[in-house]
C-alpha cells in the first residue's frame, strides 16, 4: 500500500487542502444556517426570514460580519496560546475530514487505519479548548475548558467501544472496507441487538465529545457566562464555532460510515429486486442523506434537553455507558465468532 | 388568640411593654434594654411563637430626637402578627442583634444599619447592603443631604 | 445580659473586602488552592443586575455571598418626599412582572387606612387580574427556568404564552409591563367590554398548552434528575429566613395570604394551595405549576359574572390625606408576601414607608442551600427562587 502523500502531486496536495478547505466553510455555513432554522420550527417561530431569500444568505452576512469585528484579546491573557487556540480546533476538524469515504470514488486518503485515525486525531481537537479555556486568563473560561477536557476523554472510551463492535464484525479498520462489508445489511441492523446498542452508544457518547446539549457543559451559557470561548471575538470565535459544526458533520459522517453503510444504499439480503431498485439512487446522495437525518437527530437533542450537571455528566459515562459498552464489545465478540450474524455468507 | 386576647396576654408578660396607639393592629412598644429579653420570649413562648420576622425596620423621629426601630412579626403557627417597636438614642443608636432568634435579621439589621446608622452589638457581619462600602452617611435620616439629591420646590 | 452598656465604637463594621479577606484566611496553605469568583453584576442567570461572590474549591460552591444594591433607587426615600398617589406608580418599578398585585397592596394599603369600601366589580376585576399576572409571571419564570437549565426553548414556549396575557392586558389596561392600573379607590379606568371574553379565549388555549409544559419538561428525566433533592429548605429554616410565596410553600408551609387573611373576593372563590414535601428545587417547581392551575381555576370562577358597578368609587385629587397613625399591610403577590408600612402624619406624604418586598427575604435562602453543591446547582436554585432585582434593591 503506497504512502498518502507519495499518490499525489504537489499541485494536487494544494487542490485538495484548498478544495477541503472551502468545502468545511461551505458545509459550516450551511449548517448554522440549518440549525438555526430547525431551532427555530421547534420554537414555533421563523428563524432568519431578512437576508435572502427565507434567510438563506444570513450566514454569509454573519460570517462577514465575524471577519470585520475586532479581535479582541485580554490584556492579561497568554497571547500566543490566545492566537493559537481556535487553530488547533479548526486544524483537527480538517485534518478528520480528509480521511472519510463520501462516496466508493470520492475519498481523498483511504488509510489503512480509518477507523483509529479519525479517533485519534479528532482527540487533538479538545487541545484546542483546553488551551483557549487556560490561556484566556479567566476563572469561567478555565472552568469551561477544565470540563471540556475531562468530558472529552471520558466519553472518547465509549465512542471507541462502540466503534470496537464494527471493527470486530468488518474485521478491518480501512472505512472502506467497514463499508464494503455492508453490502448485505447495514451494521446496525444486521448485527443482532449489538448493532444497535453500539450505534446508541455512539450517538450519545459522540454528542458528549463533540459539547452539543444535553453536554454542553463547556459553554454552559447559563452558569459559565460563554465557557471556555468567553473571552474570544471575531475571527477567532469564528474558528471556534467552525470547529464546532465542523466536528457535528464528522460525527454523523462517522455514524453514517460506520453502523448506515455510509455510501451503500439501503439493501436486503436476498430481495435482489429490491436491492437494484435502491442501487440507481447514487452512492453520495445516500451518504449525505444519511449524514443530514443524523445531523437532524443530533439538533433535535440540543434543543429538547437541558443540561446535565458535572457530575451527572462523569456517572453516566463510568458507571452506565462504559460498562455497557464492554458488555456489548463481548456479546460481539462471540457473534462474530461464531458467525452469528443476519446475511453473514453473502460475501 | 385574637387581638384582644394577644393584647392582654402581651401586657401580662412583662409591666414594661406599653401598647401602641394610632396603629392598624397590635402593636406594642419595648424599652430598649429589654429589647433582646422581650423578642426572646416572643419566639418561644408557646403561645404565641413568632416564628416568622416578616419585616424590620426603623423610623426617624427626628423632631423628638429619637430613632424607632420596627419589628413586624409573624406567627406561622397560631397566625397572629404583631408590631414591636423600639425607641433608641438619635445621636448614638445602638442595640442587640437578633441573628440568634431570626436567622433573616442578619439582612434586615444590615438594610438598617445601612440606611439609620443602626449599630448592632453580636452582628456576625455588619456591613452595607444596598449601598457601598465606602458610602458616607445614612440615606433614610431625615437630615442627610448628598450632592445628588435636588431641591424640591414644594 | 439585658444590662450590658452598649456604645457605638463598641460594635465592629465591616466590608465586603474584610469578609472576603477573613474568608481567604481561613484557607490552609497545603492541599488545593480554594477560589473567589464574581457571578455578576452582568451574568446571563443572575436575571438582572445581582452579584453573587462564590468561594469555590474546584466546582463546588463553599459559600455564597451576594452583593445587593446595584439597582437600588432610593425608593424609599423618594416616597418621602411624593405623594400617596405618586407611589402606586413607583410599585410597578419594583417586582416588574407583578406590577399590578403591587399596585393593588399599596392601593389596599391607603383605602384601609382611609376606610374606603370598594364595591363588588372592583374587587371581582382586581382579583381577575391579579390572577392573570400570577400566570402571566409563572410562564416567565417557567421559561427562564428551563433556559438556566440549559433548555432554550421552554423560554420560547413561555413567552409565546405570556404574550397572549399581555396582549389582554394591552387591550385593557393599555400598558404590558408596567400597569399603573389599580389605584387607591377603585381602577384607573373601566374594563373592556370583550375583556371577559379574550380571557375565556386565552383559558380555552392555555389549558392543554400546561400539560405540553409537562410533555416538554417536566418528564425529562434530566430535569428531575437536575431537580430532585437539590437545594433542600427545611419548613424550620424557611420560616425562620422569612421567605414567602411558593419557596415557603414547597418547604410544606401552607402560607398563603389569599386563605390566611383573603383580601379582594377571594374567600368566595374555590382553590387550593399547593405544597411541597421536600422543599427541593423539584418541589418548588412543582408548586409553581400548580399554582398556574389553580389561578386558572379562580380566573373561571369569576369570569362569568363580574358584577356591575363603577370602576371609582371615589375620585381623589392629585393629593390623598391619610390620618396619622401607622398602617401595615400585605398581599400575596407570585413571589411571596409584598408588605406596605405606612407611617402617616396627617398630611399628603408619607413621613415614613418602608417596602417589605419578597425577594429579600427569599434571596437570602441561597446562603442556605448553595453551600456543598455545584455551580450549575447554584444557578438551578436561584432560578427556583424566581428572583427580581429591583424588587430587591428597591
Amino acid at each position: 500500500m503506497p504512502s498518502v502523500s507519495s499518490t499525489l502531486t504537489m499541485p494536487l496536495m494544494v487542490g485538495t487542502v484548498l478544495g477541503v478547505v472551502g468545502f468545511i466553510s461551505v458545509v459550516a455555513m450551511i449548517l448554522v444556517y440549518a440549525e438555526r432554522k430547525v431551532a427555530a420550527h421547534f420554537q414555533c417561530r421563523l428563524g432568519p426570514m431578512r437576508v435572502g431569500w427565507h434567510g438563506t444568505l444570513q450566514s454569509i452576512a454573519d460570517s462577514l460580519k465575524l471577519f470585520l469585528k475586532e479581535d479582541i484579546v485580554p490584556t492579561k491573557a497568554d497571547h500566543l496560546l490566545h492566537a493559537f487556540a481556535p487553530v488547533i480546533s479548526v486544524m483537527a476538524a480538517i485534518l478528520t475530514l480528509i480521511a472519510i469515504p463520501f462516496s466508493s470514488h470520492l475519498v481523498l486518503a483511504d488509510v489503512s487505519i480509518g477507523v483509529l485515525y479519525v479517533s485519534a486525531v479528532s482527540g487533538i481537537g479538545v487541545l484546542g479548548i483546553l488551551l483557549g479555556g487556560w490561556s484566556s486568563n479567566n476563572k469561567w473560561s478555565l472552568l469551561g475548558a477544565m470540563r471540556a477536557g475531562a468530558q472529552i476523554i471520558s466519553y472518547e472510551l465509549s465512542v471507541t467501544l462502540s466503534l470496537l463492535v464494527i471493527i470486530l464484525f468488518a474485521g478491518s479498520l480501512r472505512l472502506t472496507d467497514i463499508v464494503h462489508s455492508q453490502e448485505a445489511g447495514w451494521w446496525i441492523w444486521r448485527a443482532p441487538g449489538v448493532g444497535l446498542l453500539a450505534f446508541v452508544l455512539f450517538l450519545i457518547a459522540s454528542t458528549a465529545e463533540i459539547n452539543r446539549t444535553p453536554f454542553d457543559l463547556a459553554e454552559g451559557e447559563s452558569e459559565l457566562t460563554a465557557g471556555f470561548h468567553t473571552e474570544y471575538s471575531g475571527l477567532r470565535f469564528a474558528f471556534f464555532f467552525l470547529a464546532e459544526y465542523m466536528n457535528l458533520f464528522i460525527v454523523a459522517a462517522m455514524g453514517a460510515t460506520l453502523f448506515w453503510g455510509g455510501w451503500m444504499p439501503l439493501h436486503i439480503g436476498g430481495f435482489t429486486a429490491f436491492n437494484q431498485l435502491m442501487d440507481f439512487i447514487p452512492g453520495t446522495v445516500w451518504f449525505f442523506g444519511k449524514v443530514i437525518t443524523l445531523i437532524f437527530v443530533i439538533m433535535w437533542f440540543r434543543w429538547t434537553f437541558p443540561r446535565l450537571r458535572v457530575d451527572q455528566l462523569m456517572s453516566l459515562e463510568w458507571k452506565v455507558l462504559m460498562p455497557l459498552g464492554f458488555l456489548n464489545l463481548l456479546v460481539a465478540a462471540f457473534l462474530s465468532l461464531f458467525g452469528w450474524y443476519f446475511f453473514p455468507l453473502v460475501f | 388568640m385574637n387581638n384582644s386576647d394577644l393584647e392582654s396576654y402581651l401586657l401580662s408578660l412583662d409591666k414594661d411593654l406599653v401598647l401602641r396607639e394610632k396603629s392598624d393592629r397590635v402593636s406594642i412598644t419595648v424599652p430598649s434594654e429589654k429589647l433582646l429579653q422581650v423578642m426572646t420570649q416572643l419566639r418561644h413562648d408557646r403561645a404565641l411563637t413568632f416564628d416568622m420576622l416578616s419585616a424590620h425596620t426603623a423610623i426617624d423621629w427626628s423632631n423628638e430626637n429619637k430613632l424607632e426601630l420596627i419589628y413586624q412579626l409573624y406567627s406561622s403557627e397560631h397566625h397572629h402578627r404583631i408590631m414591636v417597636g423600639v425607641y433608641l438614642n438619635r445621636e448614638a443608636p445602638v442595640t442587640f442583634s437578633l441573628c440568634s432568634l431570626w436567622q433573616i435579621a442578619e439582612w434586615q439589621e444590615r438594610e438598617v444599619f445601612d440606611m439609620f446608622g443602626v449599630r448592632y452589638q453580636n452582628h456576625p457581619d455588619l456591613r452595607r447592603i444596598l449601598l457601598e462600602d465606602e458610602w458616607q452617611g445614612h440615606p433614610l435620616l431625615k437630615d442627610y443631604k448628598d450632592d445628588f439629591m435636588l431641591e424640591r420646590p414644594w | 445580659m439585658v444590662t450590658t452598656t452598649l456604645s457605638l465604637s463598641s460594635v465592629p463594621i465591616s466590608s465586603l473586602d474584610k469578609r472576603i479577606q477573613s474568608l481567604e484566611n481561613e484557607q490552609s496553605s497545603l492541599g488545593t488552592q480554594e477560589y473567589f469568583v464574581n457571578m455578576g453584576p452582568q451574568h446571563p442567570s443572575t436575571h438582572g443586575v445581582l452579584r453573587l461572590v462564590l468561594h469555590l474549591d474546584g466546582e463546588t460552591v463553599k459559600e455564597v455571598i451576594p452583593v445587593l444594591g446595584y439597582v437600588h433607587r432610593g425608593m424609599e426615600k423618594k416616597c418621602e418626599f411624593i405623594g400617596y398617589r405618586q407611589q402606586v406608580h413607583l410599585t410597578d418599578r419594583l417586582d416588574y412582572l407583578c406590577a399590578l398585585m403591587n399596585n393593588w397592596a399599596i392601593s389596599h394599603a391607603i383605602e384601609k387606612a382611609l376606610n374606603i369600601e370598594l364595591n363588588e366589580r372592583i374587587q371581582v376585576v382586581r382579583t381577575i387580574l391579579a390572577e392573570l399576572q400570577r400566570i402571566q409571571s409563572h410562564q416567565l419564570w417557567w421559561g427562564v427556568f428551563g433556559m438556566d437549565l440549559g433548555a432554550f426553548t421552554p423560554f420560547l414556549y413561555g413567552f409565546r404564552d405570556r404574550e397572549k396575557i399581555t396582549a389582554i392586558f394591552e387591550d385593557t389596561i393599555g400598558a404590558r409591563l408596567t400597569m399603573n392600573f389599580i389605584q387607591p379607590g377603585g381602577l384607573m379606568f373601566d374594563i373592556t367590554s370583550d375583556f371577559a371574553q379574550k380571557v375565556k379565549e386565552f383559558i380555552a388555549y392555555f389549558k392543554p398548552i400546561l400539560n405540553e409544559y409537562d410533555e416538554l419538561f417536566s418528564g425529562n428525566i434530566i430535569v428531575q434528575e437536575r431537580l430532585r433533592n437539590v437545594g433542600i429548605l427545611d419548613a424550620k429554616t424557611a420560616i425562620s429566613i422569612g421567605t414567602t410565596g411558593p419557596i415557603l410553600r414547597a418547604s410544606g408551609v401552607a402560607h398563603d395570604l389569599r386563605k390566611l387573611e383573603p383580601y379582594g373576593v377571594y374567600s368566595q372563590v374555590q382553590f387550593d394551595v399547593p405544597v411541597g414535601a421536600t422543599g427541593d428545587c423539584w418541589d418548588r417547581y412543582q408548586v409553581r405549576m400548580q399554582e398556574m392551575r389553580e389561578s386558572i381555576k379562580i380566573v373561571e370562577q369569576l369570569i362569568d359574572n363580574i358584577p356591575e358597578g363603577k370602576h371609582m368609587v371615589m375620585k381623589f385629587g392629585a393629593k390623598i390625606r391619610v390620618p396619622e397613625g401607622v398602617y401595615y399591610s400585605e398581599m400575596e403577590t407570585a413571589r411571596g408576601i409584598y408588605g406596605n408600612f405606612i407611617v402617616a402624619d396627617g398630611s399628603e406624604k408619607p413621613y415614613r414607608l418602608h417596602m417589605r418586598t419578597p425577594n429579600f427575604n427569599n434571596l437570602w435562602s441561597i446562603i442556605r442551600m448553595a453551600p456543598g453543591l455545584r455551580i450549575a446547582d447554584l444557578v438551578t436554585i436561584l432560578s427556583s427562587i424566581d428572583i427580581v432585582v429591583p424588587d430587591i434593591d428597591r
